[in-house]
């Protein structure tokens, strides 16, 4: 991130476009708050840039396993139905409710 | 015997033995001790007395038939981020009210397996996400040492639990210092071990690519014994790792003569409170004076680990709590469509920290923005972790302080996300780099709030950590009885 | 004046994968027909806590479909989170193989009017497949959905075409080819119908100077679609849409589109400005995976023979035509049924027309699969004693028709069926008594043969056959009607 957009206030749109990507339903203060936030967060972190990461790999993990952790294909029996919807706060026919889906998945 | 809940792990573990206790009446201890403090310090979100007095008495019944394991029996509480099975585990949070796991975390199979006592879901900033254990949603925990001070967060109130003698030890979880820094606000050991190590495997996630459980415990030897029964492989978790776990115990007590020690000259800067500094670097006078040879070295990324962490983190967390839609399980808002729903569950569900938090984290992965914060940080992280493999290539571990204040009166940062986050920036560099970190107490402030001292080491060298740390307590009388929180019983503080 | 518009269409296949378990836990892949959330554990519900494993064999089927489409492994992979909220997706984020697929740049060689041509496979990734959802509406009018995860975590590969195709011929002629290729590999059920096999066509059209100079335009996306009669129709429907809007002047909204199976045309989905923003990352919960040279070879060296290879192998090494071969290799188990009945009776004539006669008739009007043959009730040895029965003489023509009937109806073999049947080989030393019979009762028959017309003599055989009720050898008959006649 480039430090000129780093330092500039984080637009309340784009705050409510987060707020719909992360699926929060966030009070107009809220959402004030957050660009706030997130705009000195932003100037804070935007320091990373100083640094010269040329020729660096991205380290995404510290530690790495030695070889492929991989289990071997040999089926187990899952949990009982009961189980697994017994935290669900509406069930019908073993199956979880939810208001209708409209749109088809990505 | 005159006050059980102040027994090591060992002595408990002998007293036991030797037929002059049971569990049932440790037990009984602590939860006494614990109606006399928790209106006060509030450790848990759910004490578990029935439960601990049951598993009590199953565990007599094995002290009796012999050959129990060294935990049988002994009382501890675990960080109500970890899953236990039928036993409501919250992560301090207002959408999981009420969830019960259907599974036990892999370390909570390991404790149950070695017979310890459960004595309840311990207090902790929500999600994790804090260091003052504040941002729970049930309640804030209160330092043992000065009720009107944050414990340290996230793990807070497993750190008072020991601390307030509430139980021998307890399990947190430590993601940028979360083990490290309560136990240096609290007074207690806390071992935060290698990335891999201990199993994630049933531990509500936060950041995955930083998360480990650890103990807290009493004394050096009590968290040895804690690490060595959690640690190991867990087919169940892909970055756990199948190196044999050692024998930590046998480490406490090995001669330290001849370790090198690294003094970060980036661990001591302006800003950090002057008692710490000075009982830091008394504690390294002690470590030379016992035979360590101190050796300055430089961590020259370190300024950048606060920013690399808040952008790293974020990033898993917005990931880690997509899956809280109040479907399956959790405390679903109603709303006129589906997406109504899905995000009145969640903006109800979350508090202003880890909405704060899944925000920045999805700014920070967003198209356009992800190559300037994520993949930035990620190269960062690699500076920060050959940071410590050059200078562990001088030294066999490094010491400073693990937070820069001690204990800070609550609110005082509440307000101030930045303010809070520097509470942990000698913690989160280790964490960064995957290494193992300890904190033992070190002194005190002025106000008599405890300091702790952090020493990181190699991947997978918690044993030179034992060794180090265990010769420093034995040496200094930071971790006796007599300089315990002095929290009173029957009011007045 | 007329533009000549030139058609491009590239092809995006999701697959599940037949392994015993799901892709990142040990459920049983086996959800079909199962009551809803009975398939599932606290890592295929997304519990919290709870972390992904990956299938060793989910992995190896990977690289075997790699290789197959004759891409390259790449020697590094990884799973990323590709982040997006819906109820079917448990987690909130699908982990799948983004920027290190587990292969890259093949093709597959599809024929085409013009000749054999590569369709270019861009990429093969591994990912895990969603729950899936219900939508209902109650007594009151409500409409709700409901979700099951028995689905949640079945390995999922998906397969990645450059943009190639130049006519829905071309697109379809390639995704049949894929299918054989996942179906003889043993990895895929192809089943389009139960959506184990999932079709997505981009299509856009484009003039010919463009085409000249490699220009693409907008193209729009069909999504979900569960057979080849309509991915031909979708890409049609897409072509002739695309031209009108251009030969009016109107532009074309890149866009993802639904196939309106009802009223046989595509439907808008979403826009492109509307697509997801999915910030993938690295998967922390799981290591980098690493494959060395060795491990890719032992795969190659091992994976199963592929259908147009038995094909090429069944002309050139058995001397058939391409056309018994083709009906020979028309399932990767039919072929090894073919096979091994060839194993225990080595003449290719005789096998391979009982099987592509008879057999598949007897298949056919059955309405049994070869799919499996394992199923059938009749096994390749059984096949391979009728054909040498057959052969030797041992049956006769008309007998072999009554016998193989009778053992697919009872499922027994040759020699219980003869028995059951009473046919045995009428010798010719015990024929002269019928004999005797037909010529008497076919007094005219006698004369004209007599006379010169040998044709009517194959009547005569008939009736004898006729009367042995098919157990005399024919040739045998005819000889000793000569010999009585002295002809």
């Amino acid at each position: 991130m480039p430090e000129s957009t780093a330092r500039t206030q984080v637009p309340i749109e784009d705050v409510q476009h987060l707020a719909w990507l992360a699926r929060l339903s966030l009070t107009e203060a809220e959402i004030a708050k957050y660009a706030t936030d997130l705009t000195n967060i932003l100037h804070h972190v935007a320091r990373l840039n100083e640094v010269d990461v040329s020729n660096i790999e991205p380290t995404a993990m510290a530690v790495e396993a030695e070889g492929n952790v991989v289990r071997p294909d040999v089926p187990r029996p899952s949990m009982p139905q009961e189980r697994i919807i017994a935290n669900a706060a509406d069930t019908e026919s073993g199956a979880f409710r939810v208001r209708a889906i409209l749109e088809e998945s990505a | 015997m005159s006050d059980l809940t102040h027994l090591t792990i060992e002595q408990a573990a002998a007293a036991l033995r030797a037929g002059e206790t049971s569990s049932v009446e440790l037990t009984q201890a602590v939860l006494a001790r614990s109606e006399q403090v928790e209106p006060t310090i509030a450790s848990y979100i759910l004490p578990t007395p029935e439960q601990a007095l049951a598993m009590a008495a199953a565990a007599d019944q094995r002290l009796q038939a012999g050959d129990a394991p060294l935990l049988c029996g002994i009382p501890g509480a675990i960080k109500d981020l970890i899953c236990t099975e039928g036993v409501q585990t919250t992560a301090g949070s207002r959408i999981l009210e009420g969830y019960r796991p259907i599974y036990d975390a892999f370390v909570v199979k390991q404790l149950r397996a070695a017979g310890y006592v459960m004595t309840g879901k311990a207090n902790l900033d929500e999600f994790a996400m804090g260091s003052s254990c504040e941002t729970s949603a049930y309640h804030p925990t209160r330092n043992p040492f000065c009720p009107d001070c944050v414990p340290g967060g996230s793990s807070g109130g497993s750190a008072t639990a020991v601390a307030a003698d509430q139980a021998f030890f307890s399990l947190g979880t430590d993601t940028g210092g979360s083990i490290r820094q309560p136990a240096s606000l609290c007074g207690v050991v806390g071992l935060k071990p290698t990335y891999g190590r201990v199993s994630r495997w049933g531990v509500i996630a936060m950041a995955s690519s930083l998360d480990q459980v650890g103990p807290f415990a009493r004394t050096v030897r009590d968290c040895a014994a804690v690490a060595e029964c959690i640690s190991g492989r867990d087919e169940l978790d892909s970055t756990s790792s199948a190196r044999l776990v050692p024998d930590y115990r046998a480490a406490c007590g090995r001669d330290i003569k001849g370790l090198r020690i690294g003094v970060p000259r980036e661990y001591f800067i302006d800003g950090m409170e002057p008692a710490v500094s000075a009982s830091v670097r008394a504690a390294i006078e002690q470590l030379v004076s016992l035979g360590a040879e101190a050796v300055e070295v430089s961590l020259p990324h370190t300024e950048y680990g606060l920013s690399t962490y808040y952008v790293i983190m974020p990033c898993e967390v917005s990931a880690n709590l997509a899956r809280f839609d109040g479907i399956r399980y959790g405390v679903p808002k109603p709303g006129e469509t589906m997406w109504d729903a899905y995000s009145n569950t969640r903006g109800a569900g979350f508090g202003a920290e880890v909405k704060r938090r899944i925000m920045l984290g999805t700014y920070a992965l967003s198209a356009g923005y992800a190559e300037a914060y994520y993949v930035q940080a990620q190269k960062v992280r690699t500076l920060i972790r050959d940071d410590f493999a050059k200078a562990f290539e001088q030294v066999d571990a490094i010491v400073g302080p693990a937070s820069p204040t001690t204990a800070f009166p609550l609110g005082a940062k509440l307000d101030d996300p930045v303010q809070m986050y520097l509470s942990d920036v000698f913690t989160l560099p280790a964490s960064l780099a995957g290494l193992p970190g300890i904190c033992i107490p070190c002194g005190f402030d002025e106000q008599s709030k405890p300091i702790g001292l952090q020493l990181i080491g190699r991947h997978w060298e918690e044993e030179t950590l034992f060794s180090l740390s265990y010769a420093f307590e034995q040496s200094t009388p930071w971790s006796l009885p007599s300089n315990r929180a002095r929290i009173t019983v029957g009011g007045g503080l | 004046m007329s533009i000549e518009w030139k058609v491009v269409v590239g092809l995006e296949v999701h697959t599940q994968l037949l392994t015993q378990s799901k892709m990142f836990c040990a459920c049983p892949n086996d959800y079909a027909g199962a009551e809803p959330n009975t398939h599932v554990c606290p890592i295929c519900l997304g519990a919290p806590g709870m972390m992904p494993v990956v299938n060793a064999e989910a992995l190896r089927y990977g690289i075997m479909a790699a290789l197959a489409l004759n891409c390259h492994v790449p020697p590094f992979s990884w799973f990323e989170r590709k982040n997006y909220p819906y109820p079917d997706l448990v987690k909130g984020f699908q982990l799948t193989q983004y920027k290190y697929p587990i292969g890259a740049e093949g093709f597959i060689d599809i024929e085409t009017e013009a000749g054999t041509k590569p369709f270019r496979v861009n990429r093969v990734h591994l990912e895990e497949d969603t729950a899936k959802n219900s939508h209902l509406t109650s007594f009151s009018g409500e409409h709700y959905s409901l979700v099951d995860c028995n689905r949640a975590g079945v390995p999922l590969m998906e397969i990645v075409t450059e943009p190639d195709g130049r006519s829905a011929d071309e697109a379809v002629a390639y995704l049949r080819k894929l299918r054989d290729i996942l179906i003889f590999l043993g990895i895929a059920s192809g089943r389009m119908e139960d959506g184990a096999m999932r079709l997505e066509a981009n299509i856009s059209v484009r003039t010919a100077e463009e085409e000249a100079q490699g220009i693409l335009r907008k193209r729009c996306e069909v999504k979900n679609i569960n057979s080849f009669d309509v991915v031909r129709q979708a890409i049609e429907y897409e072509i002739k849409r695309h031209i009108r809007a251009y030969e009016r002047g109107e532009e074309v909204v890149q866009a993802t589109m639904g196939w309106d199976a009802e009223n046989g045309r595509t439907v808008f989905q979403r826009s492109k400005e509307e697509a997801h923003d999915y910030r993938y990352f690295p998967e922390p919960d799981l290591p980098p995976l690493r494959f060395t040279e060795a491990e890719v070879d032992a795969i190659r060296l091992t994976r199963p023979e592929l259908k147009h290879e038995i094909i090429v192998r069944y002309e050139s090494s058995l001397g058939l035509d391409r056309y018994r071969a083709e009906l020979l290799a028309q399932s990767r188990s039919f072929s090894a049924y073919f096979e091994a009945a060839l194993g225990l009776f080595a003449n290719v004539d005789r096998v391979a027309n009982v099987l592509l006669g008879d057999f598949l008739a007897q298949v056919n009007d059955r309405g049994l699969s070869l799919d499996d043959c394992a199923l059938l009730p009749v096994s390749a040895a059984d096949i391979a004693e009728l054909a040498r029965q057959w052969d030797s003489g041992d049956l006769t023509g008309p007998q072999f028709k009554q016998v193989l009937p009778y053992m697919f109806d009872k499922g027994v073999g040759v020699e219980p069926a003869k028995a059951d049947l009473g046919i045995r080989k009428a010798e010719a030393s015990t024929l002269g008594p019928v004999l005797d019979e037909v010529l008497a009762a076919n007094a005219d028959a006698v004369q004209k043969i007599q006379s010169g017309n040998t044709k009517v003599m194959g009547f005569l055989v008939g009736q004898v056959m006729k009367a042995t009720r098919g157990q005399a050898d024919p040739k045998d008959v005819e000889k000793l009607l000569c010999g009585r006649l002295g002809v």
